[in-house]
């Protein structure tokens, strides 16, 4: 790895049901990710997912290209745009820079021109 | 501001690993097969990084709610967030998090209230260490 490089780029579509299926498993069920109605009576053009949902897809865009987990040691994102279900999810990622074996990557994760998770910055061990 | 909560103690269950790796899409083996993870030297399938949210819910949900946090849930949305890890943790760990409201900032027509979260095993390593932000947007 070296600054410059771009790293595998992650694509995944959730399915209609993920948000139900995140939120049993995350404990998290606020209901604009899980009650169509309740989002949109507050202004939400449906259920949307959940950001740590869309966070958890950033991680594992830095753990599949470093070679596991144990290799993942910080992880800061911006929620912005509101993911949905049903329409595909990119995490891209770019080394920024390296220092003493950690290489520090620029990363976020679009739907379309939605940015759902911006200024994403990694820390991966790369030693 | 500087409020500490009380710390919760969370047990890792093989099958909530299971679980959680499934909804997030691991594909990663030592996620989810015990013989990989002990294959890999692990003592059981190890959690993927982002696991820290459900270690940490039963911490940081209460203080969400704390009156004197003063935090208006309905209004609320989540700004950014940050983990920093530390040993893995394997399905059969206890990790213990403590929570501290660290701060309300004033921005124009939002206010951002940070929490940090401390988790550490149950031979006393820091595992994770959280900083939650979330916005409230100002009424009218």
């Amino acid at each position: 790895m070296e600054a410059g490089d771009t790293l595998p780029e992650l694509a995944v579509t959730p399915d209609k049901y993920l948000t139900y299926r995140y939120a049993g498993a995350s404990g998290d069920f606020n209901p604009i990710h899980i009650d169509e109605e309740f989002a949109r009576s507050v202004g939400l053009p449906g259920r949307i997912l959940h950001g740590l949902w869309s966070m958890a897809q950033v991680a594992r865009a830095q753990t599949e290209a470093a070679g596991g987990p144990e290799r993942l040691k910080r992880l800061s994102v911006q929620f912005r745009g509101m993911g949905v279900p049903e329409v595909e999810l990119v995490v891209t990622s770019t080394v920024r820079e390296l220092r003493d074996g950690v290489a520090v990557v620029d990363t976020e994760a679009k739907q379309g021109d939605t940015r759902v998770v911006r200024r994403g910055e990694a820390e991966i061990a790369v030693s | 501001m500087g409020k500490i909560f009380a710390p919760v103690t969370y047990a890792v269950g093989r099958e909530k690993v299971r679980e959680y790796a499934h909804a997030v899409g691991e594909t990663n083996p030592l996620h989810l097969d015990v013989e990989a993870a002990r294959a890999a030297g692990h003592r059981d399938v190890v959690a993927p990084p982002m696991f820290a949210v459900v270690y940490c819910a039963q911490s940081i949900f209460p203080a969400l709610f704390d009156p004197e946090v003063g935090l208006d849930f309905a209004r609320m949305v989540h700004g950014a967030q940050e983990f920093a890890w530390g040993p893995l943790v394997v399905a059969g760990d206890e990790i213990t998090t403590e929570c501290e409201h660290t701060g309300v900032a004033e921005r124009p027509g939002l206010r951002l209230f940070t929490f940090e979260t401390r988790s550490v095993n149950q031979d006393g390593e820091r595992v994770c260490t959280g900083t939650w932000t979330n916005i409230v947007r100002e009424e009218g």
